[in-house]
């Protein structure tokens, strides 16, 4: 007994003598590194820049590939500043005899926008295969034999590399390949509304390009295939010419999608046979950002790992009020990245993923609602802080209110709820005061949110703060903040809409309202339940049409709605990417965005002037008739603006939440010896538990073994 | 023996063609190929010449089972289902919505599935059967008693309790190993400690129970009376007589599950961030990635059938009194 417990002992001060920790998910070799490490919790879809549409694959591209442009990453509010483009672009307009006219001229006279884009010369890709020649000057790997092919596993089989200078055709072929109908782009469509030539151009490439065969499909050079649209002025510049005025498209000129490509990586990728091995660029990405992928294996990790032909890019030198002493202005100046690598682990389910950021092993985390309770606490005042636990840790909170929205939508379309109708008005706007979207956020959000006012949420130009921002129909200005208006308004203006105490005065029965969810499973039902209790308010019987979201989808596009739920994460910062989910044109019905169906031909006039003017009292006055005339009109109920919550460890530095840019990577800056010592103090390997059970089952063998020897030597009965 | 085999083979078509057109209808009575082109294009600025272009592009623009604008046998032929499933009987399993080459990634994916399911079934296997022996040992003891109302205690205790209480005790309190993950070679090794303990813990009730059953029901038998009359001692008749022969339906149920090791285990895999076969289906579920779903099932199923004629040819190595016709 006296050897076990010894052992035991001598186990435990073992186990905690210097070694590094048993339960650290990282090779050893990785100590010390400036590595950051980081989860994903699903596999990115495309990593090719003209499919890729989705903010995780974006986590990843978006430290790869350069557009032109980027958002400032300290400056609020949101800022486009030159990436690898000279300066922002400014848009030339042309009149339809190509004749140029004087900025601020009648957006009606515009035919044609010109963007001039020069790019910074001396800017190159990261290594690649598909850049590497051989002494002749012939590309290496552009006409591999299918033997050859067959035998790659991976791209890194093809041992030589190269790298090239970036050009202005590298964005010209990008914005060729978005019109190629074989890539699917999600904003194809989009484009073909804007970009001159856009739609001919792609209906000549599918006209052009070989057929696929076996799900292959040949490479197509696109370089000598020209269209109006976009035009190559010399090695550094190009240009992209708009029908009519799209002040918004700079915005795109920031998103992955106009990022240069390279021709020689689709001459390499599209040989025949390699798709089969799975060597593609949606999976092999090839730019010339901060980081390249140095593994991808999704299934399990993903890294990132220093680009050694990076231009080079300086940390900001200016921010806004306050981030100096947040020292986030500290690397003023300090070159780009600070990391060398970014490890990012597949962790699909949030207990592990929370534990093993507690344990130190992922730099920073979201909050989930499973967590909520041990990490964040209320004040007095209802501020969001840290616990205990977590403050002792070291750990900071950083909180932002999303640029996105989440409503109630009023089909209208729909015959009792939709419609032009004083009483249908009235009856939207008693349902848009009956839900309490305040209780929801608490309830469903951990408080998370705040309540919407209108369809701008607040980050956007054109959102009103305070009593001038609040949403009169439904919130009153009581003591310094909005109050939700009394359930008896509401029901007052159901009176007034002919639903007295919620009935139907054709039948006498209780009004009957059918809503569509799209969240049927259990977690979704604690919620159904909460939305037909809002509707009893005023004695309307909610019947809940419980369905998966293909259903919910295709019943949007149908029309055949009544009241839902649905919201939109902006593209870009500005108010025209959110009141065109009003826009009439728009409609769902129609093939568009606008899943209210709501048409009103004085907003629509409003939309089409406040969508080409810059931001500016103009233009805010515009917002501002728009945000009444929805308001009073209540095609939706503005549900909320989610929060997002994110936690941070002591060891990471520069971080400021920014809902636009997704290139923040390079920003961060780590102490990784701080992090190993916390590591190795939070995890010590803990065995005496271990030696117990081991002791507990040799202590209950004793009597069995006695058992067992008396049985053998007793006499048979 | 062979012709029996081929004649089992003979007999699996059938089923593996029922098996597959299950699966078809039932993916397609929830998913249309619409809904799979939108899930492949992402939910915004999403068109219907969009949607079309991609359905054209994967094959998903003919009818599902009946072609009735086609002529003669394109009739049948010319569908989805038909186009869809005649290759996967060549073991053909094309590519994923997605575009990845489907065999490529099973591949892969079927050796993590394997280190986690292979040691679960060694170690399981020997502590459930060593277990089993010692209960029937102590047979009409407290120990008898104090085991089975544990085992019944193990077996009420849900999968995803085991799971989690291992990565709370292991992992979190105790700090032995990673709570998740996965990693290539024998860096693997760290990983696998916690989900095998998780699966062999967690398979204790079932399988020592079951044995036990076993164990008792050979304890009983005349030729274990003899043997104990001949004076040999209990620990003797247990292992080389009682052992032997309960071996019978313990390895053929082993074999039968033997092949649908490759196949993974689907909250494990999730749980612990191991990149198997499991994981690789639930994944392709919730994507709506048919030309996964269809290659999975098809494969579980081959399996299955494979799993059931192993046994029988088990029957025959281990009970000389079986012969297959």
């Amino acid at each position: 007994m006296r050897l076990l417990v010894g052992l035991m002992a001598m186990a435990s001060l073992l186990a905690g003598c210097g070694s590094p920790p048993w339960n650290n998910p990282y090779p050893d070799q990785q100590a010390g590194g400036k590595i950051l490490y980081g989860a994903f919790t699903e596999r990115p879809k495309h990593l090719d820049p003209v499919r890729s549409y989705s903010a995780p694959e974006y986590a990843f591209l978006a430290q790869i590939y350069e557009p032109p442009l980027q958002y400032h990453f300290l400056k609020r509010p949101y800022t486009l500043v030159p990436l690898t483009a000279e300066a922002s672009p400014e848009a030339v307009h042309l009149d339809a005899d190509g004749r140029l006219l004087p900025q601020g001229v009648d957006p009606e006279r515009i035919a044609v926008s010109e963007y001039l884009i020069r790019i910074r010369p001396g800017i190159r890709y990261q290594p690649h295969p598909a850049f590497a020649k051989g002494a002749d000057g012939a590309y290496l790997y552009h006409a591999l034999s299918r033997n050859e092919i067959a035998r790659l596993d991976t791209l890194a089989d093809l041992p030589k590399t190269d790298t090239r200078e970036l050009t202005a055709e590298d964005y010209v072929y990008q914005i060729k390949r978005l019109a190629a109908p074989w890539l699917h782009s999600p904003i194809a469509g989009l484009m073909g509304e804007h970009i001159l030539g856009f739609e001919e151009f792609s209906e000549r490439l599918q006209d052009v390009a070989p057929a696929s065969g076996s799900g292959e499909r040949a490479f197509v050079d696109l370089r000598p295939l020209d269209f109006p649209g976009v035009e190559v002025v010399d090695r550094y510049s190009y240009k992209v010419r708009l029908e009519g005025p799209y002040p918004q498209f700079v915005y795109w000129l920031a998103m992955p999608f106009f990022s240069p490509m390279p021709w020689e990586a689709e001459a390499l990728t599209n040989q025949p046979g390699m798709r089969a091995n799975n060597i593609t660029l949606d999976w092999y990405p090839v730019g010339t950002g901060p980081f390249m992928l140095a593994e991808n294996n999704p299934n399990m990790r993903m890294v990132l790992a220093r680009n050694p032909n990076f231009h080079g890019e300086a940390y900001p030198s200016e921010g806004m009020p306050g981030d100096r002493e947040a020292g986030l202005l500290a690397d003023a100046g300090q070159p780009l990245p600070f990391i060398d690598r970014a490890v990012y682990s597949l962790e699909k389910e949030s207990i592990p993923y929370w534990n093993k950021f507690l344990q130190g092993y992922y730099d920073s985390s979201g909050i989930s609602s499973d967590a909520f309770d041990q990490a964040v606490q209320f004040d007095a005042a209802g501020q969001a802080g840290l616990t205990e636990e977590m403050r002792a840790k070291g750990i900071g909170l950083r909180t932002a209110v999303e640029t996105s929205v989440w409503y109630m939508g009023f089909n209208m379309e729909d015959e009792l709820i939709g419609g032009d109708s004083e009483r249908a008005r009235l009856l939207r706007r008693a349902i848009s005061i009956a839900v309490d979207f305040g209780e929801y956020i608490s309830i469903f959000a951990n408080g998370r949110g705040m309540e919407g006012q209108g369809p701008v949420p607040p980050g956007i130009f054109g959102h009103r703060d305070g009593e001038a921002g609040i949403n009169p129909y439904v919130f009153d200005w009581q003591r310094g903040r909005p109050r939700r208006k009394a359930i008896d308004e509401a029901k007052a203006l159901l009176t007034q809409a002919g639903y007295r105490d919620g009935r139907d005065p054709a039948t006498g029965r209780p009004l009957s309202i059918y809503y569509e969810a799209m969240d049927a499973g259990p977690d979704g039902k604690a919620r159904l339940n909460w939305i037909r209790k809002q509707f009893a308010k005023l004695g309307i019987e909610l019947i809940v049409r419980a369905t998966d979201f293909n259903r919910f989808q295709e019943k949007m596009r149908k029309g055949t709605a009544q009241v839902f739920m649905w919201g939109w994460n902006a593209d870009y910062p500005d108010p025209e990417n959110f009141f065109f989910l009003l826009y009439g044109p728009n409609r769902k019905t129609a093939g568009g965005e606008n899943a209210a169906n709501y048409a009103n031909p004085e907003f629509d006039r409003l939309f089409e002037a406040m969508k080409n003017l810059p931001d500016g009292a103009e233009r805010q006055a515009i917002i501002d008739r728009m945000t009444e005339i929805v308001r009073r009109d209540a095609p939706w109920s503005f549900g909320f603006y989610p929060e997002s919550y994110s936690l941070r460890h002591q060891w990471v530095a520069n971080v400021k939440p920014n809902l636009m840019a997704n290139n923040t990577l390079k920003y961060l800056r780590l102490e990784p010896d701080l992090r190993e010592r916390m590591r190795a103090e939070w995890n010590p390997p803990i065995l005496w538990p271990v030696f117990g059970i081991v002791a507990v089952l040799v202590m209950g063998a004793v009597p069995a073994v006695v058992i067992a020897r008396r049985r053998e030597r007793s006499a048979a009965l | 023996m062979s012709g029996y085999i081929i004649r089992r083979l003979l007999y699996a078509l059938p089923i593996l063609i029922g098996v597959n057109l299950i699966t078809f209808v039932l993916f397609f009575v929830v998913n249309s190929p619409d809904d799979m082109a939108r899930m492949q294009l992402g939910d915004k600025r999403i068109t219907e010449e969009a949607v079309s272009a991609w359905k054209a592009d994967h094959g998903y623009d003919r009818p599902l089972l009946y072609n009735a604008e086609a002529e003669g046998t394109a009739k049948l032929t010319d569908t989805i289902f038909f186009q869809k499933s005649v290759k996967l009987f060549a073991f053909d399993f094309g590519s994923s919505d997605s575009g990845r080459d489907i065999g490529y990634d099973i591949s892969q994916r079927m050796w993590p599935s394997l280190a986690i399911a292979l040691p679960v079934l060694l170690v399981g296997l020997a502590i459930n059967i060593s277990y089993a022996l010692m209960i029937v040992f102590f047979r009409a003891t407290y120990i008898d008693v104090g085991s089975v109302v544990l085992l019944v205690a193990m077996m009420s205790i849900s999968g995803l309790f085991y799971i989690i209480g291992g990565q709370f005790l292991v992992g979190k309190l105790l700090h032995l190993v990673p709570i998740s993950g996965y990693d290539t070679g024998l860096d693997a090794a760290k990983f696998l400690v916690l989900p095998v303990i998780v699966g062999v813990v967690g398979g204790i009730g079932t399988g020592t129970r079951l044995y036990r059953t076993f164990f008792l029901e050979e304890a009983n038998r005349d030729y274990v009376r003899t043997a104990r009359a001949k004076g040999l001692r209990e620990r003797t008749v247990l292992s080389r007589h009682v052992l032997r022969n309960a071996l019978i339906p313990i390895l053929t149920g082993v074999v039968a599950v033997l092949p649908l090791l490759f196949m993974g285990a689907l909250i494990t895999e999730s749980f612990f961030g191991v990149p198997g076969l499991g994981s690789y289906t639930i994944d392709a579920i919730n994507r709506q990635d048919f030309a996964i779903v269809r290659a999975m099932v098809f494969l579980g199923s081959v399996l299955y059938i494979l799993g059931l004629i192993l046994t029988d040819i088990s029957y025959t190595m281990v009970d000389p009194r079986v012969r297959l016709s």
